[in-house]
């Protein structure tokens, strides 16, 4: 039996991938990496591409990630996988976007936060629910 | 006969909002599950992420990340997650609650407050009672990406980093059980260090590239990675809460139904009756 090393490859959304493997070939931003069983502890960033974990002599998987921080301890392999393409352009578009929504949001307020007329409508909301409840027990009660 | 068909009108009326009522409920259900399911698959990257900064903060000592700097405050940000749509109880009454309250504390000590808002709920609040709004996101479903909330995350961040803010809070609904949601407030930035016990091996990673680079990467994805696992908490919460109140509103339906049924039967027995009495009367006259 030939040696093995622990692998996981996961992301915010999914848990794509655990199990053993003799061999992991990813893409790092430096170069390509081949990691075996033993390797020195390794934190690299991934570049998009594919991750080539050998199982066995003939049985390999390719997963194809986005990008991503690659961990390596002599018995774990870990991938924290991006779900999309990240780059420093496009977060900053949906920063601007964010943005555009938020002063859209200003330009209908009224100005500073009014602690006093806000507390007072949700402790409103409040007692509306409190007394549906207890409206409720008393009917149910009765019966 | 006109007393006993209005009431079978407002009887099948509230027949038709029940069966809405029910269908909302098992749909909430449903949904409910798939988020409970969304929120354990995103939990294996977040403890992953948190040990490696944990091993990164911990053997590079010599390079402090501001995310981690703990410094004076004079302006803190909240992160206020609420749903997009309301019949769910008082899921989201009782949140913006939790939020305006810790927001008074630091109002108190006069600290400025920045707020960043996910879901239209708490657009419609804050817009109604002003708040210096940064951020906004909504309409993100009931499957939301990591991407979806990473524009919000970013300028918060970025506030933090331009020493702006130098708090950052989350504010969302945590998923006790499907019958129990509590708001809860959970400190961003700065990180709160974890001492971890074990942490005492005397190796160090090799980094490519540098150590400051990748710190800065895995602090960024953590933090959204937060976000997101709060905003998917607060969707179960809110299917939760609201199959709760559509059950409520489906049961109420069934005693209010009962009811008008009786108050049916009893006038159309007085139809009768009376009709009967005239018939009798009218056969004595003849």
């Amino acid at each position: 039996m030939p040696m093995t090393i622990h692998v996981d490859i996961v992301s915010a959304e999914a848990q794509i991938f655990s199990g053993l493997a003799e061999r992991v070939v990813a893409t790092g931003v430096l170069g390509e990496l081949g990691i075996l069983p033993g390797h020195t502890p390794l934190l690299t960033a991934l570049k998009p591409g594919p991750i080539r974990v050998v199982k066995s002599e003939n049985d390999e998987e390719i997963f194809y990630i986005s990008g991503g921080t690659l961990e390596v301890q002599p018995r774990v392999v870990t991938v924290l996988a991006d779900t999309v393409v990240r780059a420093a352009d496009l977060d900053e578009a949906v920063a601007i976007e964010a943005k555009e929504r938020a002063e859209q949001a200003l330009k209908e307020r009224k100005g500073e936060f009014d602690y006093a007329k806000a507390s007072g409508e949700l402790a409103e909301a409040m007692a509306q629910l409190q007394a549906i409840r207890k409206l409720k027990k008393r009917l149910t009660g009765e019966r | 006969m006109t007393i006993a068909k209005e009431i079978n009108t407002k009887i099948r009326s509230i027949k038709s909002t029940q069966k809405i009522t029910r269908a909302m409920e098992m749909v909430a259900a449903s949904k409910m599950r798939k988020a409970q399911e969304r929120m354990t698959v995103s939990r294996p990257y977040a403890t992953k992420i948190r040990t490696v900064i944990g091993h990164v903060a911990n053997s590079s000592a010599e390079y402090r990340h501001p995310y981690l700097d703990v410094r004076e405050v004079k302006r803190v940000g909240f992160i206020v997650i609420t749903s997009d749509r309301g019949l769910c109880g008082g899921l989201n009454a009782n949140l913006l609650k939790t939020a305006v309250k810790a927001m008074k504390e630091y109002h108190d000590q006069s600290v400025g407050i920045d707020l960043c808002l996910v879901g239209t709920k708490a657009e419609n609040f804050f817009k109604r009672h002003g708040g210096n709004i940064m951020a906004h996101a909504d309409h993100l479903g009931d499957a939301p990406k990591v991407m979806d909330i990473v524009g919000v995350v970013k300028v918060m961040l970025d506030a933090y980093k331009d020493e702006k803010l130098d708090a950052l809070f989350v504010v969302y609904n945590e998923l006790i059980n499907t019958m129990t949601q509590r708001p809860r407030t959970l400190q961003l930035l700065p990180l709160v260090a974890t001492e971890e016990k074990e942490l005492k091996h005397h190796w160090d990673y090799i980094y490519e590239p540098e150590a400051k680079d990748l710190l800065e990467i895995l602090l960024t994805r953590y933090i959204e990675t937060q976000v997101y696992q709060a905003v998917v908490e607060n969707i179960a919460c809110e299917q939760a809460a609201r199959m709760v109140a559509m059950k409520n509103a489906t049961e109420n339906a069934g005693e209010l139904i009962n009811t008008l049924q009786l108050a049916y039967n009893k006038a159309r027995q007085a139809a009768i009756t009376k009709e009967l009495a005239e018939i009798v009367a009218g056969a004595e006259a003849v």
